[in-house]
């Protein structure tokens, strides 16, 4: 039995085996298929991915925190999906493009996303935090799914330019029943577009069970458009580090797109607006909580001879570290300029915009006339 | 000068589109081997292959969002949405992705994407392929929106539309695309009125008359009529709908103090509605009667049979015109 059998409605058939490579309590399974494609993670990187997968859990518990005391709008929260985020990022290669929905903070920290940039739009600052060709990722998206499509748009113009570069898609149980991921995988399978479709199946999306969104595994669905469906454990940091390569290999070599669906779990809330008391019981979130990313790999590591006390101290202490700064910076972050409003929403000269930029522009400028008038010295309000 | 239908001189817009510029790609369905349903990119697949005019699986969802894609890889994606009626599955992409992305990236990506859509009635067709859907998208921060009404406009409009590095909805007046006209194969960008200008096709003093696409021919055959009457109308053709070029619009509102606009859309919340509001507040004192619209009924679009009683004819707008004057018409001793 495997942690996604068990089902909140037992609208799931029958389970399915997932690609595991270290087991919930830290042991390594050994497996012909999957191995080779990890080789090179010797105990030093797999300390990295653990030191990864730390940090991000620190930030997205700062930022939890952040939201709480007022400095951020609202917060979707990673926690307990750190594996299937780093695994999946650290395969990718500097110039494979990401397409992201809202939660992968992680996948945005493997990038180099700055933090700080990072909870801008959280802040309500930014449109989007960073410049999508400084990172090759795009700026997140909030509409369910529709990523898929630029993912796979992008790799269909990769492959077309003849370059090896690939496209990662990365988007949740709930969206693989919107149409655009279905459009995405019928053109993905079509033009054989280098593409990664990275399924995070965190078993909720907000309320609703992955049972309502699907009938059997989600990998399952792969086989109908034509490309190969990997189900791996998306808690197992190398095993989804070995499937993404998988996918990310067969992209390379011109062999199309691959689904790969990462069972896991959302350990949080769906925003820091949700209450999830509301729709899932204790005793499942315990459950999951044994199966957490993070403790397997320390407790491999440990088994094998690694100071796992020191690494843990150290991550913390580096994880302690990048919070304290995210939390300067972020509280710092001014509010952007009034007129700023009106900016980028075209890229040439717009003659309607730009007069109503003008007539508003008038109109802030009453406010400035008023305070000098009223109190000619500094302190006017506006 | 040659002598070219309106889908020619469009075809003839594409191929050199996509001679100029290696990034430029069409899309749609039936686009490729078939060269469209209208024909517009009839040749285009056999002279520049493939991966350069591609023949789409069935999803505007799919198309428009695949697009947004290949925009962030730098390329520059036309593509055809085969029916006006069957934009709808992509308007989320439309609305939600193409338009905002600029804004979002804050100007670091762009979505220089033309979408082709064939709009109107008149021809008779099945349900969902007459209609008019413009407003939506002028409604929409983000998108241009222009409806080229004649060859030597789409020739040139179709290459400005895809050299913007803004998103532009193009629309074409399907009914018209078998009208021949005068063009200029040879004729520069760099010469030409750019897309976002209107267009004064008749001088008048008595009304002005502001139509687009496939009625700005029979807003000149009601010019002619009314001529014919004593009225001199100046007929203004609009181009560009998002943003729409007020200036000779309002210069013509002062000189004649009247004002109809005609489109087949229906009336609410129509670009009818928007350019009545706008020439009302910048031209109010100029103004001798309140502006008239004279559009399609707020219906469904209705079966071919009765498509005549929905689209606005020369009589139609004749009638809106005694209306703005003031002399006998249909609505004569109603109250407003």
């Amino acid at each position: 039995m495997t942690p996604s059998d068990r089902d909140a409605t037992g609208l799931l058939t029958r389970p399915d085996p997932f690609v595991q490579l270290i087991t919930p309590t830290g042991e390594r399974v050994r497996d012909d298929v999957h191995d080779p494609w990890v080789r090179d993670i010797d105990l030093d990187v797999l300390a990295r991915l653990y030191r990864d997968m730390v940090v991000v859990r620190r930030l997205d518990t700062e930022a939890t925190a952040l939201q709480r005391q007022g400095e951020l709008g609202l917060w979707p929260p990673l926690a307990g999906q750190e594996a299937a985020q780093i695994g999946s990022a650290r395969a990718l290669r500097g110039d494979d493009f990401v397409f992201s929905s809202y939660r992968e903070h992680a996948v945005a920290w493997v990038r180099d996303v700055q933090p700080a940039e990072l909870l801008s739009v959280w802040r309500g600052t930014a449109a989007s935090g960073w410049n999508p060709y400084e990172h090759n990722m795009a700026v997140p998206q909030i509409i369910i799914g529709a990523q898929a499509l630029h993912a796979t748009g992008y790799a269909m113009g990769a492959r077309w330019e003849g370059t090896d570069t690939a496209a990662i898609a990365y988007f949740g149980d709930g969206a693989t029943s919107e149409g655009d991921v279905n459009e995405a995988l019928v053109f993905a399978a079509s033009f054989d577009a280098p593409v990664v479709f990275f399924c995070q199946n965190n078993q909720w999306a907000i309320s609703e069970p992955v049972g309502l969104q699907s009938k059997q595994p989600l990998a399952r669905r792969a086989d109908g458009f034509g490309m190969p469906g990997i189900r791996v454990d998306g808690n197992d940091v190398l095993a989804v580090l070995a499937a993404t390569r998988i996918a990310l290999d067969r992209a390379r070599r011109g062999e199309g797109p691959t689904f790969i669906e990462a069972v896991t779990y959302r350990i949080g809330p769906h925003t820091t607006a949700d209450d999830p008391t509301r729709y899932r019981t204790e005793p499942e979130l315990a459950e999951w909580r044994e199966r957490d990313p993070i403790a397997r790999v320390l407790a491999f590591l440990e088994a094998s001879g690694v100071d796992a006390e020191g690494l843990q101290r150290d991550a913390q202490a580096e994880a302690d570290r990048v919070a304290a700064d995210l939390r300067a910076a972020i509280t710092t972050l001014a509010d952007p300029e009034p007129m700023s409003v009106f900016d980028h929403v075209y890229a040439e000269p717009n003659s309607h915009l730009d007069r109503q930029r003008d007539h508003y522009a008038r109109y802030l400028a009453m406010f400035d006339d008023a305070s000098h008038e009223a109190s000619g010295s500094e302190g006017g309000a506006r | 000068m040659t002598q070219l239908t309106l889908a020619k001189a469009l075809n003839a817009g594409l191929r050199h589109a996509l001679a100029d510029d290696e990034k430029v790609v069409l899309m749609g369905e039936d686009i490729g081997t078939l060269g469209g349903v209208f024909r517009v990119t009839d040749g285009l697949k056999a002279e520049f292959g493939a991966h350069r005019v591609v023949d789409s699986p069935l999803s505007e969802a799919g198309l428009i969002g695949t697009a947004v894609g290949l925009a962030y890889r730098g390329f520059r994606p036309v593509v055809e949405i085969q029916f006006d009626g069957f934009i709808y599955p992509g308007f989320d992409q439309i609305v939600a992705q193409v338009a905002k992305l600029h804004y979002r990236s804050r100007g670091t990506v762009k979505m220089p994407i033309t979408i082709r859509v064939p709009f109107g009635g008149g021809i008779g067709a099945a349900e969902h392929h007459s209609e008019s859907p413009e407003a939506y998208f002028a409604h929409t921060a983000g998108l241009r929106v222009v409806a080229c009404s004649n060859p030597a406009d789409a020739h040139l409009m179709i290459r400005q539309a895809i050299a913007s590095d803004d998103p532009v909805l193009f629309f074409e007046p399907k009914r018209r695309y078998h009208v021949k006209g005068e063009v200029d194969l040879d004729a520069s960008l760099a010469d030409a009125p750019p897309m976002g200008v209107a267009s004064t096709l008749t001088r008048g003093d008595d009304v002005t008359l502001v139509t687009y696409g496939a009625l700005v021919q029979t807003a000149r055959d009601a010019a002619t009529a009314a001529a014919e009457d004593g009225v001199s109308i100046e007929v203004i053709d609009l181009r560009s709908l998002a943003p729409i070029d007020y200036a000779p619009v309002e210069a013509s509102v002062r000189r004649t103090g009247r004002l109809v606009i005609a489109h087949e859309a229906g009336q609410q919340g129509g670009m009818g509605a928007e350019i009545a509001a706008s020439i009302t507040e910048r031209c109010f004192e100029f103004l001798e009667a309140a502006p008239v619209r004279v559009t399609g009924h707020d219906i469904p679009y209705p079966p071919a049979k009765l498509e005549r009683h929905h689209l606005p004819d020369l009589d139609r707008i004749l009638d809106g015109v005694d209306r703005v004057l003031g002399r006998p018409n249909s609505l004569s001793g109603v109250e407003a």
